[in-house]
């Protein structure tokens, strides 16, 4: 449906640069998620792209169409918001015919649309409702619903269902990626959760105080992250960092091994150390290990692990899965 | 954040606004000044130019202006003491829980919708009439055969009775709105804590209005500051009258311009004084 | 409160406050009896006003006397005129520092705006000069004050972060009457502005004073600083959110003001209209300086019982009656949404 360009995008508040430059090209029918902590700038460069700020600098393109001056109106794009921004006055089925009407659709066109869209999302009984009528997660369909009526050239979420309860969550996750898979439409999604960037995306951009500091698909962040940032984001728990001697070993400024890829291993292994706490999750058990010189590691053990608090352990991290980083925060890389 | 079309579009709607309102505010007040220099009077169409300080100087020598700046100040301040120390009484009473609390909120809030001249006027004669009024019944109820006349003997206290009657509401109704924003949880846990009824009053009731009861204060000095209809109707201007009546007087009654205009810029000095506190509570309250 | 009061005390509070109250609301209470007696029974002391016989007799005279029709008249064209004529100057205004509000003052202004702004001002001059007289400040003085005051004033307060802008506002209510009372009663009065007859039509006998044209504009004046607070702070509590999702939705600007904002506004619209309702119906100072007959509203009408003349409690109550019955329905109705408009939203 649509390609999306950002070309050396800047957008600065007063004296503060939110975005100090940023380039990214979103391919046709891919569901990209911009992840990073909250305040980096996620909602910021997707309201730039909606054409709801106005850049400080830069161009963005859609389909090859420079966009820059366009109304956000004049862009074609749907959104879901955060907050679900759903008109209060407006019935389910007036907010959902909302875009058609002003696309001035003929009236029984909009009616099979809106019908259409409300049976596509389960929301047929509550067209008359008004949205504070609705719970939180019929709300979010609303809101959907209202996006995907018009057949866009893109959609923007920006973190749709962090209003919602756990359970709900997981639930509007599959149904969202089913709708990508159904529609084959370019989405753009933005999140504060990497656990929600890792399972959704095609493609994850990671985010850090505005600058990108990697694009790619979830296994490349997780198997080569490029820097210290994207290494600590993505993956949880968090990879585990070391510095001074151990990493100077490996030469590098740090290292990092994820829990995942340290094994627990009787006789000697390459650190020794004293568990400090067990998590029991049942699949899997966390392991808080102090281990001297490379002070506290996180551990992954199998769930049935039996050691307790004060055991000493020794540790094995897998040689293939040892990240390096430089002073820098980059990532060494052997060719 | 508005992008640029809207900001641009949002600039130009506003300029309407500020255009009538700095007209409003200065062509008026530019002119006053002017007039204030200038020896004009209505009925002396001969005797023009300019004036000088005398307007100024005449209406300083004036003894009116004295009784009346005091009376401004008196009816100011006993007004404002009467309805923020009543109406701190009030908002707590109507806070608590009795029977037909709507009603009697309706009834107590009443005064402040009736227009300054009936008020004015029914007071006058329905309510403090030597003879007639119902004050007059309840001391003759009590024994006494010379009820008292409080327009002739009190016209002062008795405008500022009116005056206060129609503002207790007001301060009782803000305060009430701010009591009511004080959650229960922190009631409830003062509750919790033993908190005697005095100490709760004073460490957490009391500051907790201090804002309010400024706003009330500043708001309410803007309005009694420019008491008129109340002394007009009332006929009690030659002796309780303030310094917005005397200017009025000053044009209707002396037909003197240039002394009314000199009158009317110091009453605008007094409000200014005033307005300037006001103004800075309430953009404090902006910023928050 | 959330903790149980003891039966004692609700009743002890109830007898309180019940008390409080009916002495506050005594006078109008005796006022409306007193409107249905006849004259001599509205004079006796203690008043039984039980056992003598009700009357309607003098609204009748009210009537006649005094004409409160027509005063009714003046008043609610007065007040809804000025009411809309407000709106039109405060929605456009409070929707710009609601929604696309200015976080820091703007740049001095560049030449062209100066321009742009002392052109109109030269413009006003001269339709002045055409169409009036002023007297003794003629057209030179006219001028001079839009050029020294008006247009710098103007563009600071325009140029203002919207703090600002709103600060500003604020201050011109505080404003005393008694600083403008002299010019206005002038330009209202034959004194000031007098327009000309200029042969196609003659306009020589036309003046503000006591007709609408004067009051409308002046009551719309005296309450445009608190119409814009008090929509500003309801346009505020409007998500912006909704209508950016509206400009997603494609829809243009009118449609998003129309078909979005001004719905959800709509009680906050109302509540202000309300409150300027009453500020407008009990406006006296102006009222009374400014009009005699033609235009003159209810508080005037009240005056003019301010001289006795033989007996006329009943009937001075029957007016009292007429003229403030209306406007506390309103007030009931509004009472909470006051708090707002009469703190300029320092208190909610
Ligand atoms: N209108 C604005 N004015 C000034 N600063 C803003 C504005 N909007 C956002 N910011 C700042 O930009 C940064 C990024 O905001 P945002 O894009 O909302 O972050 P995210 O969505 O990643 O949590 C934040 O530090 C925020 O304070
Ligand atoms: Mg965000």
């Amino acid at each position: 449906m649509a390609v999306i360009k950002l070309e050396n995008v800047r957008k600065v508040f007063g004296d503060a640069v939110i975005i100090p430059g940023a380039d990214l090209e979103i391919r046709d029918g891919e569901f990209i998620v911009f992840v990073g902590p909250s305040g980096c700038g996620k909602s910021t460069l997707l309201r730039l792209i909606a054409g709801l700020e106005d850049m400080t600098s830069g161009v963005i393109k859609i389909d090859g169409r420079d966009v820059t001056e366009v109304a956000p109106a004049g862009r074609e794009l749907s959104m879901v918001f955060q907050s679900y921004a759903l008109y209060p006055h407006m019935s389910v089925r007036k907010n959902i015919a909302f875009p058609l009407m002003m696309a001035k659709m003929p009236e029984d066109q909009i009616k099979a649309k809106v019908e259409g869209a409300a049976a596509k999302l389960n929301l047929t009984q509550y067209l008359d409702r008004k949205p504070g009528q609705l719970s939180g997660g019929q709300r979010q369909r609303v809101a959907i619903g209202r996006a995907i009526v018009r057949q866009p050239k893109a959609f923007l979420f920006d973190e749709p269902l962090s209003n919602l309860d756990a359970a709900l969550r997981v639930n509007m996750r599959v149904e969202i990626m089913q709708m990508h898979q159904d529609m084959k439409a370019t989405m753009v999604y933005v999140t504060h959760d990497q656990v929600e960037a890792m399972t959704m995306a095609d493609r994850i951009v990671v985010l850090d105080r505005g600058n990108i500091q990697q694009v790619g698909s979830p296994l490349d962040l997780y198997n080569k992250p490029d820097t210290l940032f994207v290494a600590g984001f993505i993956g949880s728990p968090k990879m585990n960092f070391i510095t001074g001697a151990i990493a100077e070993k490996h030469k590098a400024a740090t290292i990092g091994v994820r829990p995942e890829h340290i094994d627990v291993v009787s006789g000697k292994g390459e650190w020794q150390g004293k568990i400090l706490l067990t998590e029991h999750l049942g699949s899997d058990s966390f392991l808080h290990v102090e281990a001297g010189d490379a002070g506290r590691l996180v551990v992954r053990a199998p769930g049935e692990f039996s050691g307790k608090p004060n055991d000493k352990i020794s540790l094995k991290p897998d040689p293939a899965r040892i990240h390096k980083f430089d002073a820098q925060g980059l990532a060494i890389r052997s060719k | 954040m508005a992008t640029k079309q809207a900001l641009v579009l949002g600039k130009w709607a506003l300029l309407p606004s500020v255009a009538v309102l700095a007209a409003w505010s200065f062509v008026p007040l530019a002119l006053t000044i002017y007039f204030a220099f200038l020896r004009y009077n209505l009925q002396d169409p001969e005797n023009t130019g300019w004036a000088g300080f005398s307007n100024f100087y005449y209406f300083f020598k004036d003894p009116y202006f004295w009784k009346d700046l005091l009376n401004t100040i008196l009816l100011v301040a006993g007004t404002i003491v009467t309805t923020v120390v009543g109406g701190v009484l009030l908002a707590l009473l109507l806070d608590q829980k009795f029977w037909g609390r709507g009603i009697v909120r309706l009834l107590v809030i009443a005064p402040f919708f009736i227009m300054p001249t009936v008020s004015a006027l029914v007071w006058k004669n329905l309510i403090m009439h030597p003879v007639f009024g119902l004050f007059a019944g309840i001391q003759r109820f009590f024994g006494s055969h010379q009820p008292i006349d409080w327009f002739g003997k009190f016209p002062l206290f008795s405008v500022g009775m009116v005056v206060s009657w129609q503002w207790l509401p007001y301060a009782a109704l803000i305060l009430l709105t701010a009591l009511q924003s004080l959650d229960e949880e922190q009631k409830d846990a003062a509750a919790m804590d033993g908190t005697s009824t005095l100490n709760y009053f004073r460490y957490i009731l009391l500051p907790h209005l201090a804002r309010p009861i400024t706003v009330v204060i500043l708001i309410e000095t803007i309005f009694l500051l420019n008491i008129f209809a109340e002394i007009k109707v009332t006929s009690v201007g030659g002796f309780a009258g303030n310094l917005t009546y005397l200017v009025f007087s000053q044009l209707n009654d002396a037909t003197d311009v240039g002394m009314a205009a000199a009158g009317g810029l110091i009453a605008v000095v007094l409000a200014n004084i005033v307005s300037a506190f006001l103004v800075r509570m309430v953009g404090k309250n902006l910023e928050a | 409160m959330a903790i149980k009061q003891s039966r004692n005390k609700t009743i002890f509070l109830t007898i309180v406050a019940w008390a409080i109250g009916i002495i506050m609301f005594f006078p109008i209470f005796w006022t409306a009896v007193a409107a249905f007696k006849t004259e001599s029974d509205a004079y006796s002391l203690p008043q039984n006003w039980l056992s003598t016989p009700w009357t309607l007799e003098n609204f009748a005279i009210v009537q006649e006397r005094s004409d409160y029709i027509r005063y009714i008249f003046n008043t609610t064209v007065i007040v809804v005129l000025s009411t809309l004529l407000g709106l039109v100057f405060a929605i456009p205004a409070a929707w710009s520092m609601a929604f696309a509000p200015n976080p820091e003052p703007r740049k001095p202004t560049n030449a062209k705006t100066w321009l742009t702004m002392i052109f109109g001002a030269l413009v006003i001059c001269f339709l002045g000069l055409y169409f009036t007289d002023w007297k003794p400040v003629n057209f030179f003085v006219g001028l001079a004050l839009l050029l020294i005051f008006v247009v710098p004033a103007s563009l600071w307060a325009w140029n203002q972060n919207t703090s600002g802008t709103l600060l500003w506002m604020l201050s011109t209510k505080m404003m005393p009457p008694a600083g403008a009372l002299i010019p206005i009663y002038l330009i209202f009065n034959r004194n000031g502005l007098i327009f000309k007859d200029w042969g196609w039509i003659n306009l020589s006998h036309f003046t503000l004073m006591d007709s609408f044209w004067g009051m409308v504009p002046l009551m719309t004046l005296l309450n445009l600083p608190i119409i814009i607070w008090m929509l500003f702070t309801y346009f505020k509590e409007i998500p912006v959110g909704i209508l950016e999702a509206a400009r997603m939705d494609g829809a243009s600007l009118w449609n998003e003001l129309y078909r979005v904002l001004t719905p959800m506004a709509l009680p906050g619209i109302a509540s202000t209209c309300l409150l300027n309702l009453i500020l407008s119906w009990n406006e006296a100072f102006w009222s009374l300086n400014l009009t005699n007959k033609f235009a003159a509203p209810l508080s005037f009408f009240i005056s003019e019982y301010s001289s006795p003349e033989g007996q006329f409690w009943a009937k001075l109550s029957a007016a009292s009656i007429m003229a403030i019955a209306p406007i506390l329905v309103v007030g009931w109705f509004s009472q909470k949404q006051l708090v707002r408009g009469l703190t300029f939203g320092a208190v909610k």
